[in-house]
Formats: structure tokens, sequence, C-alpha cells
């Protein structure tokens, strides 16, 4: 039995500790806005944050989470208005919207720890996640106008 | 690819249909795909040293060679098959981002080394990489996984310039003769490149030989080897 928090709330789950978390948060937890791309690490859309930090849920084993405080999409903000989610809706950012739960998540991370970006830095930080619509540039806008509305 | 013993989550019914969802599980991995290869034509000249596959040399491979100079020069350009190796100079580059694979190609995605060398805010490289290699994924992983510091950078470097590194404490961490050879013999990181996983190819030999070269390559004088050496060629 492996214990965590999700999204503030603490679940108990009896599942092999090498699952990937990304399997357990889906189909054990039904938390099913974290996506499942390329399972390999390299497109980004199943980004959640463990303990703050951003992390691809498709390469970390379950066991990694126990004890620690998960953070997917649906628990970023109680009624999605993290400021993230809220730029991302005034500049409409998605297009097909299948990376976008992973890309909110990695702005997230990256506001929370610079606040206000750079564009190298809002590329450097958003280069492990992959968009097929190629919404990039409206991605750099939303975080910087996230940035600046969180202040 | 999803493992057997871990099949693919569920992709529910949503606004998308799941027909359009499993295309988009299809595209996505592959739009990643296409950005990986059209960064392998970037990859500069470099690494590329593919080893022998020969037994690391022990010291005592080089009794023969009576004088302690090229002795020394010799052990080097032995370790140097390990310093030289894909698994070590893929993440001790000489720019901002670690190669991967034995060709030493753009690592995919393209991370950055960050401030401290572990990644960029909200792209670490424990982002995806674990303190061990994973069971169901070619993901590595060791701990303490970053980018070697810049000054320690040896990606396209000729066994000289990297022997010449390794003796100034300005490019080697900071680390006298006995710390040199500790961290070669004991660091986790450095062990990895003995258990890579996956596919990947290992350093030759393992750590404690290659400590042992390092050691009396330094005990008889830590001499570089000529500009024209390559890897294990003294041997």
């Amino acid at each position: 039995m492996i214990a965590f928090h999700v999204n503030g709330e603490a679940v108990r789950v009896d599942v092999d500790p090498e699952m990937p978390l990304l399997w357990c948060l889906r189909d054990h937890l039904q938390l099913t806005g974290t996506k499942y791309g390329c399972g390999e690490a390299y497109c980004g859309a199943c980004v959640i944050h463990l303990d703050g930090e951003a992390v691809r849920a498709c390469v970390t084993p379950v066991a990694k989470a126990s004890g620690r405080q998960v953070t997917t999409i649906e628990g970023l903000s109680e009624h999605g208005d993290h400021p993230v989610q809220r730029a991302w809706r005034e500049e409409n950012v998605p297009q097909c919207g299948y990376c976008q739960s992973g890309q909110i998540m990695s702005a997230a991370a990256l506001l929370a720890e610079v606040p206000a970006p750079t564009d190298d830095q809002i590329d450097q930080s958003m280069a492990g996640n992959v968009c097929r619509c190629g919404t990039y540039d409206r991605i750099r806008k939303a975080i910087h106008r996230a940035s600046q509305e969180q202040g | 690819m999803p493992s057997a013993r871990h099949p693919s989550p569920r992709r529910r019914p949503g606004l998308l249909g799941r027909f359009s969802k499993d295309l988009l599980a299809l595209i996505v991995p592959a739009a990643a795909v296409v950005a990986g290869v059209g960064l392998l034509g970037c990859a500069p000249n470099g690494a590329k040293h593919l080893d022998s596959g020969e037994p690391l040399q022990p010291p005592s491979a080089f009794a023969a060679v009576a004088d302690d100079a090229e002795r020394s020069q010799a052990m080097f350009a032995e370790a140097a098959r390990v310093l030289l190796h894909p698994r070590c100079v893929n993440c001790h580059p000489s720019d901002d981002s670690p190669r991967q694979l034995d060709s030493s190609r753009m690592h995919v995605p393209r991370v950055t080394r960050g401030t401290k060398g572990d990644g960029a805010a909200g792209l670490r490289c424990a982002s995806c990489h674990q303190s061990e290699n994973l069971s169901f994924t070619r993901v590595p992983g060791a701990p303490h996984w970053q980018l070697a510091p810049i000054e320690m950078a040896w990606f396209g470097k000729t066994p000289r310039e990297v022997c010449e590194q390794l003796k100034d404490p300005a490019r080697n961490g900071g680390r006298d003769a006995d710390a040199l050879v500790e961290h070669m013999r004991t660091d986790p990181l450095v062990a990895w490149g003995w258990d890579p996983g996956a596919d990947r190819a290992p350093v030759p030999g393992d750590q404690n030989t290659f400590a042992d070269l390092i050691r009396a390559w330094l005990d008889t004088g830590a001499v570089c080897p000529p500009d024209t050496t390559t890897p294990g060629a003294a041997s």
C-alpha cells in the first residue's frame, strides 16, 4: 500500500510500486486531466507537480510519490483560476487541447520559481512540452500575462 | 512504448471522442520524434568515441613500460577510454545541453543546464531522471543526475586536454589527487557508467580498475599524453 496526497487529499493505493504514477492517477484515482502522450518523457503531456516540482508522471514510479504531495491539473486551483489558467483562457491558448494540462503545469512550476521569466527562460523551461498544434507563441504570451497578473 | 506489465492508461471518451484521442496519442509522440530528428543535424563534432570493447587494462599491464613518464601517459590514455566514452561526455558538454545515446546526439527534449547544472526551472533533470534506472522505460537514472559544471566540459576534447583539466583544481571541482581518485572510485553517478541500463553501451572495465588507473597515473607524475593520443591508443 502506497500513501500520498493528491490535490490535498490523502490517498492509499494498492498497486505495483513500479507502476508509472500516470497510470495510477488515471486508472486508479480517475484523475484523467493528466494526459498520456508518449510514455517516454519526450512530450510533456503528463507533467504534474511532486512537492511543487514539475515531473513527468509517465516515467515516475508511483513509489516515488510515497509520503509526498502530488498536484495534478485538477488541483492546481480550486476553481480553475490559477493565474496561468486565467491567462490561458484570456489568450485562447489551446487548439486541440491535448497537451495543455502538461503545458499549464510546467508553466506554473516555472512561475513559482521565476516570477518574471524572460523569453529565453520560458523557452528553456517549456522545451520539454510538445504541442502538435504549434501554440507555442500563445503559450509564451500567456506565461508573460500570468507573470504580470500574479505580480 | 508502454510495457506489457503496465499497459497504457485507459483513455476515456470526452469531447474529442475516443477515435480522436487515440489519434492524438499517436500524433503527440510522433511530433516529439520529428522534433528529435530535426535536432540530430545540430550536434557539433565532438564525442563520437566508440570504445574497442576490449577489457580495461589495469596499471599492472603497463609495468613493462620502464620510463615513469611514458607509463603515466599510457595509463592515462587507457583511462581516457572511460573519460571520453559517450556515457561520460554526454553529460560533460561544452555548451548548455547534454547529449544522449552512443551517437551523442542532442538530448531530446532539448533541455538546458540551468543555473546549477540540474536543469531549468520547471524542467529539471529530475523531472524525468530518477535515482536509478527504471525497469519500464529507457530513461536512465542515478543519484544527483545532472550536468558537470561547464569548467569540467570534456565533450569534444582530446585525452591530453582532459588530462590537463583533471590536474587543475579550477577545472576538476576543486579536488586534490586523493579526492580525484575517491570521486572516480565511489561516486554513484560515475558508477552509473558501468550500469547504464537499457541498450546503452557501458564504459569499459570496472570502476575500481578505472580508479586504479587514475591513482597510478597520479603516482607516476600525472604526465599528460601527446596531443595526438586517442583514447586507449597507448595501451
